[in-house]
């Protein structure tokens, strides 16, 4: 996130676009309700008429996948309207005139015709944008698990550096990060291609300060693979040792099949968990690891908190924590890793080699946690980024993006999209709330379907139906419910027993392969 | 220019307009007992217990809800405030029931907070048993209407704090109750099971379910965290007894979450007791997991992976790491993937 939760209070005006925010990020979403009940204004933009529609004062639905369409359309309208910031577009931006040209492709009664909304309400959301400053958008995983992910994201930010909206308070490009510490895992260079603190792994530089840091010598060049890669790797043969800490990518990922396939070819697999899950069992090695509040350490949030973990209890039996595990691991390779604790790592390595991070120290997030940027120990922290329209490269660049549809579309063997998410009362393939009782509030997956398809097929609420796509199919009890437009399955991947990972498509952005769960086709059918 | 003063407990004191007497009072250390009052919503005065003199008013008046003015002459420790605050706690005692013995949130009560300051060891009124049944159904919230006094405090987190729109008031006078859509168990109502109602009740009358006979807040430890599930980081209050976490509140007045949390947040901590924990290093032979020690395991990963990147070059072995875990796990595998095996193949689920 540029901007911090705490905006929200402040927030004029929002702009919510493929974010359930009240089932997936709940207490921000309180937040949210607290600035819309004391007059501020929401736009929701989501295919499915989801519960924060309710509190909207425009509700947008538009298709799956139809988002850079409809963004495309609101910038013409702003444009051709002439209701940009000219201001922070002359001075903070650059690009204008490619974005131009490539938004007047998309005037809005062409748009219409991919996103499915009328060209006077794109006209009328476009005002309705205009008229109030700052706005803050927010975005979840709607917009980036598409095969134009990455152009989604794009879309987003240049919208905001169109209106002006960035740099200010209660502004910016909101991702709202769907766990708890998948911005920490992110901070920490567990990517391929980059090192804590988001230095290159190309930059010679940034390796040979690593290299002393850690007293070794070669650190690889080239960056390396993305889960997908990797797990295609496994069936080829390019990968042969494969480890996985704590993710459950049998259930996870899309097309549980193959997903399964991909596993089992592993030549070696090592699983760090808490719990046997569906991916464990593929595994030769399985390390038990202490989890969260048995082991110090440190989250960071999706407005770049760096929060504490602090630990109540003993991992049970002989579980240890993670970094323990990696260390041992070192150091039968000969290398003996100093560090001997959550604080010893952030204290004396993490924040020293990360520079966003130097000011952090345990000693500071004794309380509530600080915000990176955070460059020394006198700062206090960044609750918003590009402050006065500063981008960290100087100028915010537009990048127009033209629409692109998803990979599989609805045909007439699988005549409905499926698309994907998660629902309140669970979290991810349920290793954990399948633990704590939450069970009784959702015992079960469900196929969420409208009205009107219910009513043609003969479906009633609660019957048990087949939904099928190219890669699988699944038996599920249909969720009759206004929430899902006609034509449109929406699934969750909670339980094994209907994952809608049996039916999702294993297709991927090109640039992150992000896979596509909001999209593909499946057939439902009575049993 | 006239500046804002006002006369509190005989001492001149500034304030901007707006604020209430209670505020002010707060703001100038002297403390006003409240009931009903939920910091950051709409004050209702309903409970009488935050009433002060003012000096020419014809009645007393709630704190929470009465604008300060200038010139205001403030008692609010007035033998006739006192009088009226122990005569409203006696009526709150004799109205349903207020055994302590094994009661929660004995020690942590308003209400018998209240009896204890205005020294009430007999209640000259009848009790009268609150007409309706405790609700004990769903594996998370215990609701006790025999012990509700209906301070409205669980509505209005309920409606201004999470607005979620799930609890109000139902029937009137003396059948008066806080009703979950048209008076149906939560589970059966629009309930999340945020579960704030259970943090702004005052009394023993909404009770977390895991939390019964676990251990009450004097016996607890408290420990903050941050929550290990959405991407927000709500600062959790974990109770702790035996080293074992017995409830959840959420931390008050912390970043970002200011004392809210939601159902996961909240109920979801437990999984790491589940019994179903790996407890031990497993080696899988003939497609069958046996124990092993640290060494063994460990040992074994070492050799295995030694082998594949000798004969097959560091690229061969890949790495996902956990977006759930804590960051110095992340930091630790990247640096044993990149400075040990000498690989960039490690990824987490970043992007999903």
């Amino acid at each position: 996130m540029t901007n911090s939760f705490a905006e929200f209070e402040t927030a004029k005006m929002f702009f919510c676009i493929g974010t359930n925010m009240t089932e997936a990020h709940p207490v921000a979403a309180t937040f949210l309700k607290n600035a819309v009940m004391k007059g501020a204004r929401l736009i929701v933009v989501d295919p499915r008429r989801q519960p924060l529609a309710d509190f909207a004062d425009l509700f947008v639905q538009i298709r799956v996948g139809s988002d850079i369409a409809f963004i495309n359309a609101l910038m013409h309208v702003l444009i051709t309207e002439d209701l940009y910031d000219k201001g922070f577009v002359q001075s903070c931006t650059m690009g204008f005139d490619e974005l131009k040209a490539k938004v007047m492709e998309y005037p809005p009664e062409k748009a219409s015709d991919i996103c499915g909304v009328s060209p006077e309400k794109i006209r009328e959301t476009a005002r309705l944008l205009a008229s109030v400053k700052p706005c803050m958008l927010c975005y979840t995983l709607g917009i980036t698990e598409h095969t134009c992910g990455k152009n989604n994201v794009m879309s987003t930010a240049n919208l905001q550096m169109l209106l002006g909206n960035m740099g200010v308070p209660s502004g910016g490009v909101n991702p709202l990060r769907g766990q708890n510490n998948v911005q920490g895992a992110c901070d920490m260079g567990a990517l391929p291609n980059v090192f804590p603190g988001y230095q290159q792994v190309a930059n010679p530089d940034a390796r040979a300060k690593f290299e002393k840091a850690w007293g070794v010598s070669g650190l690889p060049e080239k960056p390396g693979l993305m889960i997908p890669q990797m797990m295609e790797g496994l069936v080829s043969g390019a990968v042969k040792a494969f480890w996985i800490f704590g993710e459950n990518l049998a259930n996870s990922e899309p097309d549980i099949a193959k997903v399964e396939h991909e596993l089992a070819s592993a030549e070696f697999l090592v699983c760090n968990d808490i719990f046997p899950t569906e991916t464990t069992r593929f595994a030769h090695v399985i390390f038990p690891a202490a989890a969260w509040s048995e082991d110090d350490g440190t989250f960071t949030s999706s407005e770049r908190r760096v929060n504490r973990v602090r630990t109540v209890s003993e991992a049970p039996g002989v579980a240890r924590p993670n970094w323990w595990i990696f260390q041992q691991i070192a150091k039968r390779f000969g290398q003996n890793w100093a560090s001997n604790s959550g604080q010893e790592i952030w204290d004396n390595e993490v924040s020293v080699l990360a520079p966003s991070l130097a000011g952090i120290k345990y000693r500071r997030i004794e309380g509530n946690g600080l915000q990176w940027p955070c460059p020394n120990e006198d700062h206090p922290g960044t609750p918003f980024l590009h402050k006065e329209g500063k981008f960290t490269c100087g100028l915010g660049v537009f990048n127009p993006v033209d629409w692109t549809p998803p990979a599989e579309v609805p045909d007439d063997q699988y005549p409905f999209v499926l698309s994907t998410g998660r629902r309140l009362f669970h979290y991810h393939t349920r290793t954990q709330t399948g633990r704590a009782g939450l069970d009784f509030l959702l015992p079960e997956e469900t196929a969420d379907i409208s009205f009107a398809d219910a009513e043609a097929l003969g479906i009633v609420h609660g019957e048990t139906i087949r939904v099928k796509s190219r890669r699988g199919q699944v038996e599920v009890r249909a969720k009759v419910t206004e929430q899902v437009p006609s034509g449109m399955v929406w699934m969750a991947f909670h339980f094994r027993e209907g994952c809608a990972n049996w039916l999702t498509n294993p297709v991927f952005d090109p640039g992150t392969l992000t896979a596509e769960y909001k999209a593909c086709a499946v057939a439902i059918e009575k049993i | 220019m006239d500046s804002f003063v006002l006369t509190l407990n005989g001492k001149q004191v500034e304030f901007e307009p707006g604020q209430t007497i209670l505020q002010v009072a707060e703001n100038n250390g002297v403390h006003i007992p409240t009931l009903c009052y939920l910091k950051g919503c709409t004050p209702t005065g309903a409970c009488r217990i935050c009433l002060v003199e003012v000096e020419g008013a014809r009645s007393l008046v709630a704190s929470c809800s009465t604008p300060a003015e200038k010139g205001m002459v403030i008692h609010t420790e007035s033998e006739r405030v006192h009088r009226t605050r122990k005569l409203t706690t006696e009526f709150l005692i004799a109205s349903g029931k207020h055994d302590c013995i094994t009661c929660e949130r004995s020690g942590s009560c308003t209400l018998q907070d209240l009896a204890y300051r205005y020294g009430i060891d007999t209640v000259r009124f009848e009790t009268t048993v609150r007409p309706y049944e405790k609700e004990d159904v769903n594996p998370f919230i215990i609701r006790d209407f025999t012990r509700c006094i209906l301070c409205s405090r669980c509505v209005q987190a309920c409606q201004e704090v999470q607005v979620n729109r799930a609890i109000s008031f139902g029937y009137r006078g003396p059948h008066a109750k806080i009703i979950a859509g048209g008076d149906v168990p939560y589970h059966e109502s629009d309930c999340v099971f945020c579960g704030q109602c259970l943090q702004a009740c005052p009394v023993g009358a909404l009770v977390e379910k895991k939390a019964r006979f676990a251990g009450r807040e004097k016996d607890v430890e408290k420990v903050r965290t941050t929550c290990p599930y959405c991407g927000v980081g709500c600062q959790l209050e974990l109770q702790v007894k035996d080293k074992r976490i017995v409830k959840v509140n959420a931390v008050e007045d912390a970043a970002p979450n200011k004392g809210r949390l939601c159902v996961k947040g909240r109920f979801g901590y437990d999984f790491i007791y589940s019994e179903d924990r790996l407890k031990t290093p497993l080696i899988r032979e003939n497609g069958e997991f046996r124990e092993a020690s640290w060494d063994e395991a460990l040992d074994l990963v070492a050799s295995r992976f030694k082998t594949i990147i000798e004969e097959h070059g560091p690229d061969a072995v890949a790495g996902v790491s956990c977006a759930r875990s804590i960051n110095e796990d992340s930091y630790q595998m990247q640096k044993l993937f990149r400075g040990v095996f000498k690989t960039n193949n490690i990824d987490h689920c970043a992007r999903t």
